[in-house]
């Protein structure tokens, strides 16, 4: 068991028997793609196409509208139909493009190679960054070139590399851990080079020790003069929340409220590195990313490279369906996916995976009052007071929930899994932080 | 095909247990405590312990108005501790009012589980020895008869009022004394259960059992300590009636003042006060001081540096 690991966390079942180290599938390519023009945390895309366009695999469809923004791209060839609101998996509609597949896979002669990393500039890697579409890829989704331009006065001198994958039932980083371990390390050093880091880390835990394995071969072969190191990890939800990994690698704490860069540390995904590494190589954009589709209530599990804006429903089929019990749909893995109202929505950037569970997983129970066992407390990360945050929210004093640290919750969930009386207390502190931010904005 | 599905916010996963399954491992790990007191008082150990129970649980349902007797557990268990803290054959309407007080009043009158600031077990035993004295304290203790489960009763006096026990015999239990806190050996393996089923932790029995034994040992050297930890309730009090859950501090530093706060009360009762034993007010008064402990102990959060005052 390895040493490195931060307070607290919890240790769900993992549940990843269900695709782990199942080679990369292709999904088949969908007859339309429903790609929305928003998928990254920040500002939205406007449409660069028209109804009636021709558009090739790779080419841009969504032009940012700020700095913390990405662009999008179409995901196949062929006609684009509509251009209208569309069901989207955070819950509101929102504006979408639609692509009819023309079958051809037409790639967009605007992708080129670049040149190879040891000649291009940081500036130059910051912009392929930009005009690749790339996002953080673990499903928060900022934009990659934005993580890459710290301020002029913070000088970065470590890139993380998030292959923790603490997700129970996710394999999507694993499976690329080991059908990618040399785009990984080259996205890595593509990320150092652009922020002048001088060492790189890429932590796994514990419980992928072939992911480990792939990871310090690749090291070993192609570090390229870099200083990169392989960390295992304690096996423990949460430690890929970026904070937690700094701590568990590096023994620095994130102040509250503040971003990596303040203890001089990127964090990027292992999905991430991989698009680095395909822009840079190929001049490829994010278009498709892989998938993990999973949970006791898919007939036939996967990892699956599915297109930008294919629908969830188009991947489910291609896995057997749902089974008869199924009961749950979840974009992400179980602690902190969404629930979907509908399959009838459209994979994104940040879809890591579609999870769907039966029967069993969706006992709802009834809230017991605090028993102020004080288990919340142990196993939050962030070291809060979720019983008290809770409470204090659920009587709705977001005044006493915001002097408790509501604002530093990061929602992994730990605490609502953990409260023995089954209270719902990340979602009590979810409705205070939004509230205290609302009346911040006042 | 298009299914219902089930919408809610995240986690989607929850950890297998519930208050009910907290207060089972609490039965469990009393088990080998009554075991052991069925073994040293026979029959009328048992019949105590089920009257406690039984008038626990009906008290808890009459108020509830639920049919489901066992509920949350948590009644059981108040029960049982309570019979813990009593001599071996009280007169059964004093065991009955005992659990009646500490279900009523001890624990619903402030709003049922969780919104009691006394231990209700503690609640009950308070207002039995002050009210009905002389069938809880005084002339009551049985010697202990192992394996006499019929054995005629005779009674002695109790290890703290003649600090005359052997340790041996105070580590096994065969010494006179309530029916759960004779025997330091059954206390500690059931502690050991609810350590490992993570519902305890060090910090308050810690507290508690190294303040006693350190102001014991100034009174009267090495062994008076280990003595006073051994002997009364020290032990029942420190592992199982201390480390309640909704009467106890919540912040780890706050757990570890708790417990000394537990033991300096205790031990000044045992040297300076009326009573033989002080582990029942001892508890009581630190659980009033318990939302005060909370609040000034605080936890830092991750990455927080404290502002030098």
């Amino acid at each position: 068991m390895s040493e490195r690991s931060f307070v607290g966390g919890i240790h769900p079942s993992y549940f990843k028997q269900y695709t782990a180290g199942m080679p990369i599938a292709p999904a088949r390519p969908p007859s339309q793609v429903i790609i929305p023009l928003h998928q990254n945390i920040g500002a939205p895309c406007d449409a660069v196409v028209q109804v009636g366009d021709e558009v090739k695999v790779g080419q841009k469809i969504g032009e940012p509208k700020g700095f913390v923004s990405a662009p999008i791209h179409a995901s196949v060839s062929g006609k684009v139909t509509k251009i209208e609101p569309y069901n989207h998996p955070l819950g509101n509609p929102v504006m979408a493009v639609f692509i009819e597949n023309d079958g051809q896979d037409t790639p967009y002669e605007g992708m080129k190679p670049n040149k190879p990393l040891e000649e291009l500039t940081p500036e130059e890697i910051r912009q392929i960054a930009k005009d690749t579409g790339l996002v953080g890829l673990g499903g928060a989704t900022f934009p990659t070139h934005v993580k890459l331009s710290p301020p002029p006065d913070i000088s970065i001198d470590t890139v993380v590399i998030n292959g923790a994958e603490c997700e129970p039932f996710l394999t999507a980083d694993h499976i690329l851990m080991l059908e990618r371990a040399e785009d990984i390390v080259y996205g890595l050093q593509a990320f150092m080079k652009a922020l002048g880091a001088t060492k790189g880390i890429i932590g796994i835990e514990d419980n992928k020790p072939d992911a480990v394995g792939s990871m310090q071969k690749a090291v070993a072969e192609s570090s390229g003069g870099y200083d990169i190191e392989v960390h295992a990890l304690h096996t423990k939800y949460p430690q890929g929340a970026e904070k937690m990994l700094i701590k568990a690698t590096l023994g620095r704490e994130v102040p509250p409220g503040a971003l990596p860069m303040a203890v001089n540390v990127v964090n990027q995904n292992i999905g991430t590195a991989v698009a680095m590494a395909e822009a840079i190589k190929l001049g490829r954009t994010l278009y498709e990313r892989v998938v993990t589709v999973t949970g006791p209530g898919i007939k036939e599990p996967g990892n699956i490279l599915v297109r930008n804006g294919t629908l969830v429903k188009d991947i489910i089929e291609q896995c057997g369906g749902m089974t008869d019990d199924a009961r749950k749909l979840i974009l992400g893995g179980p602690m902190m996916g969404m629930a979907q109202a509908s399959d009838d929505v459209p994979c994104i950037k940040g879809t890591s995976g579609i999870l769907i569970l039966t029967e069993e997983f969706v006992t709802e129970y009834p809230i017991d009052p605090c028993i102020k066992c004080g288990k919340c407390m142990e196993v939050c990360p962030m070291n809060l007071l979720p019983n008290f945050i809770g409470s204090a929210s659920e009587k709705e004093n977001m005044e006493l929930a915001d002097k408790y640290g509501a604002m530093d919750c990061f929602e992994c969930g730990c605490c609502t899994y953990t409260c023995p009386a089954k209270r719902p207390l990340v979602q009590w502190i979810r409705i205070a932080k939004g509230a205290i931010a609302a009346s911040k904005r006042k | 095909m298009q299914k219902k599905l089930v919408m809610s916010s995240s986690p989607h996963l929850r950890s297998p247990e519930s208050i009910q399954s907290i207060m089972v491992d609490v039965l469990v790990a009393l088990f080998p405590v009554a075991l052991m007191a069925v073994f040293l008082f026979g029959y009328r150990a048992l019949v105590t312990m089920v009257i406690a129970m039984v008038v626990a649980m009906a008290t808890e349902a009459i108020i509830l108005r639920k049919g489901n007797f066992f509920g949350d557990g948590s009644a059981a268990v108040t029960g049982l501790l309570l019979a813990m803290t009593l001599p071996p054959s009280p007169p059964w309407w004093v065991v009955a009012m005992g659990s009646v007080v500490a279900i009523a009043i001890g624990k619903h009158v402030y709003g049922g589980i969780g919104s009691n600031i006394f231990n209700p077990a503690l609640v009950g035993r308070a207002v039995l020895v002050v009210s009905w004295g002389s069938h809880i304290a005084g002339n009551v203790w049985l010697k202990p008869v192992p394996f006499g489960f019929a054995a005629d009763a005779v009674t002695q006096a109790s290890p703290l009022a003649t600090y005359g026990a052997s340790l041996g015999d105070l580590f096994i239990g065969t010494v006179s004394g309530s029916l759960g806190e004779t025997s330091a050996l059954a206390l500690i393996i059931g502690a050991i259960w609810l350590y490992y089923r993570g519902h305890i932790d060090w910090r308050i029995p810690g507290g508690f059992i190294g303040v006693v034994f350190i102001l014991g040992l100034i009174s009267g050297g090495f062994e008076m300590g280990l003595y006073h930890v051994l002997a009364g309730g020290v032990l029942l009090g420190a592992l199982f009636m201390a480390t309640d859950m909704v009467t106890s501090p919540v912040t780890q530093s706050g757990k570890i003042i708790f417990g000394v706060g537990c033991g300096v009360v205790t031990m000044l009762i045992r040297l300076y006060g009326a009573l033989p034993e002080g582990v029942t007010f001892g508890i009581l008064l630190m659980n009033g001081l318990t939302p005060i402990i909370d609040n000034l102990t605080l936890p830092k959060r991750f990455g927080e540096v404290k502002k030098s005052a």
